[in-house]
């Protein structure tokens, strides 16, 4: 099937080469960064974790989002999902790919990654991580490849994938569940110290995988003459609603226990990021327009999603409120949610974090590495279904 | 079992007592830090587990930081801190809050000892620097956190220490730390070490470091550079021995650590 991705339109071989040129970028400041050190990045002492570890908490979550087609199509048997399942999957391979790039960008020592299997270490969260992350990749490449496989035969699925199917719906809580408890069992860092942070995190992750999943489809529509079907579309919008009212009403939930309980250490992160901490008489408030901007994109759009007229009439506005969820989404966890857990640091003082151009770089390149995946991913699952129809 | 238990606590009580200077205290105490290395091997470690937590078994070092020493002869904390990064090859990023590596420095009553109260602090708290270093923490979250082993727990004697070849500098141990006291190599710091100490080896870029409470120093029979320096400001020794010096200071004195409601129940003490 791979053959698939050779033939196609001038567009088609634009925009790959428009993407390997971010790609190309990216590889430029990575070796940058692998010759001098991390201290290409803004990231410090006290800020240790920056944009590489807050995109992979991201995209863990837009991975683990795609089962929200595989779940009901093939537990509730709900048949409109037939076409797009494959998108969910095939989501979810891109989208893991770009999380241990980040991982790997992150290391201080990335030679020395294999340590992690060669001295697995069960009490660390991030073994876990790693079991499930590797475990939900393959299991997607295999479920997405024998079924597209199968389809293309015009066969039924061997019965036997069903079972490894079954077990990618598990997989795609635990991969979210645990990278979540990456940050919440950690004492001391008390903006992350919340049980709700998992629950939070799938809700989150449910709106996002599906709200780019839909404008995917949009996309496709136009430019594939693929068209995933108005109901599908329909379902998949409204799971996107529940998902992300879930995440403001946690997030609401964090913000009443910080100020009605007023114990500090819940209040500090949360001021920081939504109206400037205040330290030393100089106020910290670099992330306070990107979290105004992600609630205003967050309850916008779905004041949009759930209005039926402008939901249904028109495709754009349809596609730009995905847009906005995804980004609003993507701010809230992507940026703010990893940065501020750093603030302030355990003794109380404050440092900002600041991305510097080689750290975007290596960001942009990254993202760029998995749409570039995603596109041949999508490529060969949209040229199968127009050889079915033919 | 529990003579067995008891044996073991008087043969540490025993070589305590037997220095009385500080250096032979200490050089006693790691001796024994090594015997009890093979010491749980026997099945006494098991048994004092079970009779829960309260039971001290097998060695546990620890400091005491006395400081109203320290308040009336700030320049011992100077003297301490240069000794620690001459001893350990810590470069200086001359004040650059991104690169800094630190062991031991300093800092306000407020940044140290975060919950306790400050509404009104007393002039001599105000005015004092205080310590901070690893705190070697008995329950430690960046051992729990590390998914290498590249930081563990030395089981002899109570110090958290690091394997710099094994760190893969994903830096997990420096978010769990809830004390700050772990650094990032973020480039090469062998330009950045003004003296080099050949007795120690440097560190390469992208792994994290932190005091090791002389380890190396304690190998040798001698005192941590910083206890050395300080004159009396500080006490080093074993704290599950009854008979240590450090004992007998933690009998006498009230004592606060960092952060205790964390449940990490550091190994650093300070007296204010
Ligand atoms: S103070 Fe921090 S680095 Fe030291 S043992 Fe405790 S948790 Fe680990
Ligand atoms: S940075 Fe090194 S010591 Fe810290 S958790 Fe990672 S591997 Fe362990
Ligand atoms: S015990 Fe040793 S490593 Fe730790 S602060 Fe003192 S001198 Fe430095």
């Amino acid at each position: 099937m791979i053959e698939k991705t050779l033939k196609g339109k001038p567009a088609y071989w634009i925009w790959l080469a428009f993407l390997g040129m971010f790609m190309a970028v990216g590889a430029v400041c990575y070796a940058r960064q692998y010759l001098f050190g991390l201290g290409m990045t803004g990231m410090s002492r006290d800020v240790s974790w920056g944009l590489y570890i807050s995109q992979f908490t991201f995209l863990v979550g837009v991975a683990a989002g795609g089962v929200m087609l595989v779940l009901p199509y093939y537990i509730h048997n709900f048949k409109v999902f037939g076409r797009i399942t494959i998108l969910g999957e095939f989501l979810a391979i891109a989208a893991i790919v770009m999380c241990l790039l980040f991982i790997m960008a992150d290391l201080g020592q990335p030679l020395r990654a294999l340590n992690v299997v060669l001295h697995p270490t069960p009490n660390s969260m991030l073994f876990y991580d790693m079991i499930v992350l590797n475990g939900y990749l393959f299991l997607n490449i295999l479920c997405g490849w024998v079924i597209l496989t199968a389809e293309r035969k015009q066969v039924k699925p061997p019965k036997w994938i069903y079972f490894f199917v079954y077990l990618s719906i598990p997989f795609a809580v635990s991969i979210h569940t645990v990278t979540a408890m990456l940050y919440c069992g950690l004492p001391g860092r008390h903006f992350w110290l919340s049980a709700i942070i998992a629950p939070r995190f799938l809700a989150s992750a449910f709106a996002a995988g599906p709200a780019l999943i839909v404008l995917i489809s949009l996309i496709l529509k136009r430019v594939a003459n693929f068209d995933a079907g108005k109901e599908a579309v329909n379902k998949l919008v409204t799971i996107m609603i529940y998902s992300a009212m879930l995440n403001l009403f946690f997030i609401g939930l964090e913000f009443f226990v910080g100020y009605y309980s007023g114990v500090p250490g819940h209040k500090h992160a949360l001021q920081y990021l939504f109206f400037g901490l205040e330290h030393h008489g100089h106020v910290y408030n670099n992330l306070v327009p990107f979290m105004w901007t992600s609630i205003i994109f967050m309850i916008g759009s779905i004041a949009m999603l759930a209005t039926p007229a402008i939901r249904k009439g028109n495709e754009f506005i349809l596609g730009l409120a995905c847009l906005m969820l995804f980004t609003g989404l993507w701010i809230d966890k992507g940026l703010g949610f990893v940065f501020a857990g750093f603030i302030p640091n355990p003794l109380h003082e404050i440092t900002e974090y600041i991305p510097t151009a080689n750290e975007l770089g290596v960001t942009i390149g990254i993202w760029a590495t998995g749409f570039f995946i995603l596109t041949l991913l999508y490529k060969i699952a949209v040229s199968v279904e127009h050889e079915i129809e033919e | 079992m529990d003579n067995q238990r008891r044996k073991f606590l008087k043969i540490a009580g025993a070589s305590a007592l037997a220095g009385i200077g500080a250096p032979t205290l200490v050089k006693l105490t790691a001796g024994d830090a090594l015997a009890a290395a093979k010491a749980p091997a026997d099945g006494h470690g098991a048994a004092a587990k079970d009779h829960g937590p309260e039971v001290p078994a097998g060695i546990r070092l620890a400091m005491v930081i006395d400081m109203r020493v320290i308040a009336a002869k700030p320049h011992l904390l100077d003297k301490a801190i240069t000794a620690c990064n001459e001893v350990h090859n810590i470069p200086d990023f001359g004040g650059d809050r991104k690169n800094e590596i630190k062991w031991l420095w300093k800092a306000s009553f407020e940044a140290v000892l975060t919950d306790k109260s400050y509404t009104r602090l007393s002039k001599m708290v105000q005015n004092t620097d205080f310590p901070v270093l690893c705190n070697h923490c008995e329950n430690p979250p960046c051992v729990r956190a590390c998914p290498t082993k590249a930081t563990f727990k030395l089981e002899k004697n109570g110090i958290v220490a690091m394997d710099y070849h094994r760190c893969i500098g994903c830096r997990f141990c420096m978010a769990a730390c809830p004390y700050g006291a772990r650094s990032f190599n973020w480039q090469d710091p062998r330009p950045f070490v003004k003296k080099y100490n050949n007795d120690f080896p440097t560190r390469m870029r992208g792994v994290v470091e932190k005091c090791n409470f002389c380890s190396e120093r304690l190998a040798l029979g001698q005192e941590p550079a910083c206890v050395e320096a300080c004159e009396g400001a500080i006490t080093f020794g074993d704290i599950n021995d009854p008979h240590s010096e450090i004992s007998k200071v933690l009998d006498k004195e009230f004592t606060i650590q960092r952060k205790p409601t964390l449940g990490t129940n550091p190994s650093v003490f300070y007296i204010v």
